[in-house]
């Protein structure tokens, strides 16, 4: 973990209530995909722990969606501000020791973490399938940009407006995708349909209001078949069988 | 020449290097802090709440935010006294080489007895601090913490069986904080520590729901600060024992108003959760403060804003 002041560069809305926001700093102490940042807002005593769609040792690009206050100052702040992050937090994905046939499952802004995963997968030479889920096309995010790292996107959509009608379970099946393991980052419910309907091994990354983000308060400190376990510290990524659904 | 430290204090029979002691809950066992920077120049550390048997806490979400603080229902998390024992303690011996005080918690007066006894013989542990106002379980802690009769019986029974200075950590979600405290003192405590969390709640809008799974949680944080300063205040006007001054504590200044309340010594809590590194930042800002405010020795200040009797 690594407390830095970071300079924001950009913060633009990519979609409905969803914006991503660049920042430059030391970000060296993020080395792996999955992480998170702890963000201090001014006015709000708790930091705001968001996931990390992409980095260099240099900054972070984080994808965040407006559902309270705190994210909707954040969409209000403009280049040049400077914001106070702990970087480094959380374990991150782990990757595979060789090529793979990989899918990814992202239910709306869960798709963030993936990015990056994403082009690690794609250096490691795995066949990388990835299937978002939204409510409509309004909501949708980032379908190029999964495209342009080489990975093979499928949506689905609540409302039926783009994509398979439905759950990414649905597309799952319409397509008939096939794979090894797979990465899954979105609500609890779909979640725990994954987990449920994939016959094959899988990580999924979690969410959860947290206290300080870096192990020490319990806050966030779910009951997995290891015992308890703390989302921001021994998580946000557990295995599909560490979690009791 | 004898080099003398200005920070040093005295809590009755035990020497702390400063006053500064990260409050139960806020620093988990306190070995994990040692990677973000070297805990051996706090003064101690209040470790985090243990039971006589493991227990997960409760359901999630525990966190809540407030102005100028947070709501917390964890529900005395921890793996029981015997893994802490076994556990956590060699990991904190192995970065830590100043007193630790133990805190304890439990949901009856055997649990209390039985946890206290065990800590009381580790070599490492200075002080029992017996947590009689956790408000986030039901039918222990903040039980013993409301009543002077309850409080007193616990601490009558710890103090039988354990030869360390025994603290009872005490509850503002009473009406006569000064009530409680007297019939602990009565009853054999050596110490005070005041206070734990307020209890509070929020609700989640959208869901026409409370925020926190478990209805209602403990604030913390700025917002309680001037509370626990008139509590400490008023509790050392009537208790002839040391007390260690806790709620809301961020700054070197906060330090310097709780103990001129009449704290020997100060905890603090919610403020590691947002800072990381708030109680190194504290230790480093205390000469500089003391020097602005003319003051040698930081245990000169102690009750100095007490009337004058």
């Amino acid at each position: 973990m690594k407390q830095a002041t970071f300079t924001l560069t950009a913060n633009e809305q990519i979609a409905q209530d969803i914006y991503c926001m660049t920042l430059t700093g030391d970000a060296s102490d993020v080395t792996r995909s999955g992480q998170f940042v702890n963000l201090s807002l001014p006015g709000h005593y708790l930091r705001r722990p968001i996931s990390v769609a992409d980095f260099t040792p240099r900054g972070v690009s984080l994808l965040y969606k407006v559902v309270g206050e705190g994210t909707a100052q954040m969409a209000s702040m403009s280049p040049g501000t400077q914001l106070d992050l702990l970087t480094g937090l959380g374990n991150g994905f782990s990757l595979p020791d060789q090529s793979r046939n990989i899918l990814l499952v992202g239910g709306g802004i869960g798709a963030a973490p993936l990015y990056h995963l994403t082009k690690d997968l794609i250096g490691l030479h795995c066949q990388v399938t990835i299937v978002l889920g939204f409510t409509s096309w309004a909501d949708c995010f980032y379908l190029k940009r999964f495209q342009q790292l080489g990975a093979q996107v499928y949506v689905s959509t609540v409302k039926g407006d783009v994509g398979t009608k439905g759950f990414v379970t649905d597309a799952i099946r319409a397509h008939n995708i096939q794979a090894d393991y797979f990465y899954a980052c979105g609500p609890m419910p779909m979640l725990s349909a994954l987990c449920h309907s994939l016959d094959y091994s899988g990580e999924v990354s979690l969410e959860a209001r947290m206290g300080c983000g870096f192990g020490i308060c319990m806050g966030c400190s779910i009951e997995t078949r290891q015992g308890p376990q703390r989302v921001c510290k021994e998580g946000p990524v557990f295995r599909k069988e560490e979690l009791i659904w | 020449m004898v080099t003398t430290n200005r920070l040093a204090v005295e809590l009755g029979s035990v020497r702390l290097q400063n006053p500064i002691i990260p409050a139960s809950g806020t620093f988990g066992f306190g070995y994990e802090m040692a990677q973000v920077y070297d805990i051996d120049i706090l003064g101690s550390i209040s470790i985090k709440g243990t039971t006589a048997l493991p227990r997960y806490g409760n359901p999630l979400p525990r966190i809540a935010e407030a102005p100028s603080g947070l709501l917390n229902a964890v529900g005395l998390q921890n793996p029981g006294v015997d893994q802490v024992i076994s556990n956590e303690l060699p990991k904190l011996r192995a970065c830590f080489h100043q007193p630790i005080i133990a805190n304890v918690s439990g949901f009856s007066i055997q649990d209390y007895v039985q946890t206290c006894q065990k800590m009381d013989a580790e070599e490492q542990v200075a002080i029992l601090e017996v947590n009689i106002s956790c408000p986030n379980v039901h039918g222990g802690g903040l039980a013993f913490g409301t009543s002077p009769e309850q409080a007193a019986a616990v601490t009558r029974a710890v103090k039988a069986v354990t030869h360390k200075p025994v603290y009872l950590k005490l509850s503002p979600n009473v009406t006569d904080i000064v009530s409680i405290a007297r019939a602990c003192v009565d009853a054999g405590a050596d110490g005070l520590t005041l206070i734990n969390t307020l209890m509070g709640m929020r609700i989640d809008p959208r869901r026409r729901q409370p925020v926190l799974a478990n209805t209602t949680g403990g604030l913390s944080g700025p917002a309680i600060l001037p509370l626990a300063i008139r509590m400490v205040y008023q509790v050392a006007q009537a208790c002839p024992v040391p007390i260690i001054g806790c709620g809301g504590v961020s700054t070197a200044r906060d330090v310097i108003e709780m103990m001129m309340a009449g704290a020997t010594a100060v905890q603090v809590g919610a403020a590691n959760l947002r800072r990381p590194m708030a109680c190194k930042e504290i230790i480093e800002q205390l000469p500089a403060e003391l020097d602005r405010l003319k003051i040698d020795h930081i245990s000169d200040i102690i009750g100095a804003a007490l009337p004058k009797s």
